[in-house]
């Protein structure tokens, strides 16, 4: 890409601030290894190899998956990592969490933070990726998200396994008077073949862990995998069907105290007044208190029971302040056009855009502007969290998606060291990155200050959780394309607004540190996709409406997925060009893309012609490292629009578990056409005007068309899977009504001009 | 007042406005049905009364006639129900949150109609809300599970 010395050279948001701190501290630092925090907590007869591996003298295996479960079958893919090269079975490991600890870092997390594409293999976006990886180690961030799990874990974890494994053998050498090499291992035993003698890891464990780990660690090949690369069992599932109390909400401890939060509904403003007289006779309520932390200002109602605390929250009178941003959706609206119109940061800038378009005949110009509202996550678990502050040390029950900061910010909210901060993490009801914030905990912690050393459970309402969220961004896009005389593309140009989500989520997690920089999740999806057009520039410009925005299930790419790939649609269109044809002609310097979109087009019969009242759209975006290409067939019905079917083709690069992969492309796609289909936050009076599901729903049963999928390996690097299918939801689903009804919708939700069934 | 549980007594202590839920929850200690909405939108809290399905987060505990059934008391991890039979065979949930409901609900859909159709399955399980959007897997757990059913597994 021609723009990307350019942009190499500028500091760009979170890569700046932190790598001038990696620096300062040195590499030294960046090399030394964490401690093994397993080694505080083991019982007598547990030996531990390393930070993800315990074995018990009665040959107890336990792998420590210290990623956030909230559906998408992390705990098992990583513990498929292990058991793959400790050579066990699944079914005989026991998984766990884990202990926040900074030795479970994620450096996946922001490898791709920096301005390059994920294809953008040049030397310096190469020493760019290097260097987030350092700053995810220094930030010592254990964190969920960007789909980075699998790919942060795969070397570590099978690692992990492979030197527990090669400790163990060497124990057995010694014990058994057998030369290392002549054993073997399987199912969790170490068997010498020739004799017939064999040792459980259990019976050896103990003296393996004090050997020194293995200098060179020997991997499986890939034609050797036995777990990866096959779909596995959920370790979760039968506690999942059972109704097993795993999630946050189901903790229960002795003494336990039950509470909710009213918080004030205008983010960031302070009560005017407050009279809790009512709510303190009530029965059940035995004390309210004040909340204040960096997400926003209320009060914590501390109940014998959460009924009794629900009631009572109603039954405050409160006034709120004024809001710091617009009112309502309508001045907000105006404040992200006038924000278009302000300078920005060019994020991809190949040729001369201005050139070719300063003698472009009007009829070879095509103009549009898009829009896409705020979204709130709804996970089906409302946010809540228990604490407990005994003796100077508070415990945390939570489903988090990033257990060191819960550990760090609680430990400052409550004034205590983090060391004397424990959490538990619990699998999730839903994360889709609402639970990156650490509001839940902050909250609960505060209360537990107020209980005199008795548990509290604290269970916000749905409407509080609608009301209170990190929001997707809202966004508006101004679009212009100059077209051959052969309908292709010549230049395009896309300046794309929103609240920067970057410095919203720095004022909540961290205000002491001021963003530097462009924030790339404002164009991600638009800037960094795999098309190859002369005069190609993308813009984002931060817009300055500070209400709460964070990631949403695949971040900017949920909204520029939308915009680039319907605009796309439009260039077709106006160049009378099929949409695949254009694509792949766009994308020919891309084969792994150009694959996907060939796959997806033969699975869905593209061309093939639809009886009356049927079309189909189609829509590509790559994000997160994996090539995502979906089809959508909708038909027309008395009742409306009803989406039919679904066919999703994906390149991951190495497909560690075909089924969850293709559970979680379906389960993407499925959040991404609910939003598109009917989602939005809107706002009056300086407040969020929904706050049920009655007037933010989703999709349902009825509503769900049929889906096929097919998983792709041809990229030579790995990918994510948890959000990818996403963003080339949306599109393709407005792009198949345009073609249904000639209707170009460039404003989310589409049932603002078209009934779904 | 008394309840009936999933096959055991409770002497609840309850303002009788209390939803179900709640005294579920938090005075029963049966945590298997979830709070999602609070005002039956969801279908997370799905629990039995008297074989019927209903969403406890609505229904106050004084008017609780019937013995209530929950996630917890149609099978166990050694003895699992068909529909929980067929859910681990397909594999069907992802965060897990709203299974407890819409398990109880296939549980109450399949009592009714031994075989039901995709229309049967639509009518009936349109109320229990999944953001992971696991649906096509309901639905073949559904099918799937009245074979288990029929075949009396």
């Amino acid at each position: 890409m021609a723009g990307v010395g350019k942009i190499a050279r500028r500091t760009f948001l979170i890569g700046a601030a932190a790598i001038a701190g990696g620096v300062a501290v040195g590499y030294y630092y960046y090399r030394k290894p964490y401690p093994n925090p397993l080694e505080g907590d083991l019982t007598a007869d547990e030996a531990t190899f390393n930070p993800y591996v315990k074995i018990g003298a009665d040959n107890t295996i336990t792998i420590i998956a210290p990623r956030a479960e909230m559906g998408q079958g992390i705990s098992t893919t990583l513990a498929a990592m292990v058991a793959e090269e400790l050579d066990v079975d699944l079914g005989q490991v026991k998984v766990e969490h884990g202990p926040a600890s900074y030795a479970y870092y994620n450096a996946a997390i922001l490898e791709e933070g920096g301005p390059f594409a994920f294809f953008d293999e040049s030397m310096t976006a190469e020493i760019v990726r290097a260097g987030m990886g350092v700053v995810g180690k220094f930030l010592a961030l254990q964190g969920t998200g960007g789909s980075a799990s699998t790919r942060d874990g795969f070397d570590k974890m099978r690692q992990a396994g492979a030197a527990a494994r090669q400790m163990l053998i060497a124990a057995a050498a010694q014990k058994l008077g057998i030369a290392a090499a002549d054993l073997e291992t399987a199912n969790g035993s170490i068997l010498h073949k020739a004799s017939g003698k064999s040792l459980t890891y259990g019976a050896v464990a103990a003296t393996a862990a004090i050997m020194a780990p293995p200098a060179d660690i020997r991997l499986k090949d890939k034609a050797d995998w036995k777990l990866l690369g096959k779909p596995q069992k959920r370790i979760d599932m039968l506690a999942k069907v059972t109704g097993a109390p795993i999630f946050g909400i189901d903790v229960t401890l002795p003494d336990l105290l039950y509470g909710t939060v009213k918080m004030s509904p205008r983010f960031w403003a302070k009560p005017v007044k407050a009279d809790f007289s009512e709510a303190e006779k009530m029965p059940g309520v035995i004390k309210i208190v004040p909340i204040d932390t960096n997400y926003g200002h209320g009060f914590g109602i501390i109940a014998e029971n959460t009924w009794a605390a629900f009631k009572a929250a109603e039954a405050i009178d409160t006034e709120w302040a004024d809001p710091e941003y617009p009112l309502d959706s309508v001045g907000i609206s105006e404040a992200l056009k006038r924000a278009l119109g302000t300078k920005g940061s060019v994020m991809r800038d190949d040729g001369d855009v201005n050139t070719a378009f300063a003698d472009a005949p009007r009829e070879k110009i095509v103009e549009a502007d898009y829009a896409v509202p705020y979204l709130a996550h709804a996970t089906m678990e409302p946010m809540n969290a228990t604490a407990r502050l005994k003796d100077g040390v508070l415990d945390i029950w939570c489903g988090n998606q990033a257990p060191t900061l819960v550990r760090q910010l609680c430990a400052n909210a409550v004034g205590i060291e983090q060391d004397n901060v424990n959490v538990h993490t619990t699998f999730m009801g839903g994360g889709f990155g609402r639970r990156v914030e650490v509001d839940y905990a902050l909250c609960a912690a505060l209360m537990a200050k107020e209980t005199a050393g008795r548990p509290i459970k604290v269970i916000w309402t749905r409407e509080e959780d609608m009301r209170h969220d990190a929001y997707r961004p809202a966004s508006v896009g101004k679009f212009q394309a100059r077209l051959g005389n052969d309908g292709m593309p010549i230049a395009v140009d896309m300046t794309i607004a929103s609240p920067s989500l970057i410095a919203s989520t720095l004022r909540r997690l961290f205000p002491s540190i001021s963003p530097l920089g462009p924030d790339k999740s404002i164009v991600d999806g638009a800037h960094n996709q795999p098309y190859t057009i002369p005069n190609y520039r993308v813009t984002g410009v931060a817009a300055p409406v500070s209400i709460p925005v964070g990631s949403w299930r695949s971040v900017g790419s949920s909204i520029n997925g939308f915009f680039h790939e319907g605009f796309l649609d439009e260039i077709a269109v106006a160049g009378k060009t099929d949409p695949v044809d254009l694509r792949k002609k766009l994308m020919a310097a891309y084969p792994a893309a150009v694959k996907v979109v060939e796959k997806v087009a033969e699975m869905a019969k593209w061309g093939e012609t639809l009886p009356a009242g049927k079309a189909k759209g189609i829509a590509f975006t790559l994000s997160f490292g994996s090539w995502v290409g979906e089809i959508v067939q909708i038909a027309d019905t008395p009742s409306g629009i009803r989406i039919e079917k679904v066919w999703i083709a994906a390149d991951v690069g190495t497909a560690l578990d075909p089924d969850i992969i293709e559970a979680q492309l379906i389960s993407a796609a499925v959040y991404g056409l609910s939003a598109a289909m009917g989602q939005e936050i809107t706002f009056a009076d300086g407040m969020v005007e929904q706050s049920n599901f009655h007037d933010y729903d989703a999709m349902r049963i009825f509503q769900c068309p049929a889906f096929e999928v097919a998983i792709l390996e041809n990229f030579h690097k790995m990918g994510g899977v948890g959000e990818v299918g996403t963003p080339p939801a949306a599109p393709a689903l407005a792009n198949a009504v345009f073609a249904l009804t000639g209707k170009r919708i460039r404003t989310l939700p589409l049932s603002k001009e078209v009934t779904f069934a | 007042m008394r309840l009936t549980v999933d096959g055991q007594a409770f002497d609840v202590n309850a303002d009788p406005e209390m939803p179900l839920l709640w005294a579920l929850r938090d005075l029963m200690g049966k945590t298997g049905p979830k709070f999602g909405c609070g005002i039956a939108a969801c279908g997370a809290c799905t629990v039995h009364v008297d074989g019927q399905p209903v969403r406890s987060c609505s229904l106050p505990v004084g008017e609780v006639t019937g013995t209530v059934t929950t996630i917890e008391g149609i099978g166990t991890e050694g003895r699992l129900h068909p529909v929980q039979q067929a859910w681990l065979e397909v594999q069907v949930a992802q965060c897990g949150y709203c299974q407890a409901g819409q398990i109880m609900s296939a549980v109450a859909l399949l009592d009714e109609v031994a075989e039901p159709t995709d229309a049967d399955i639509d009518n009936a399980m349109g109320g229990n809300l999944c953001r992971c959007g696991t649906y096509p897997k309901i639905r073949a757990a559904i099918k799937r599970a009245a074979v288990l059913k029929t075949a009396g597994i």
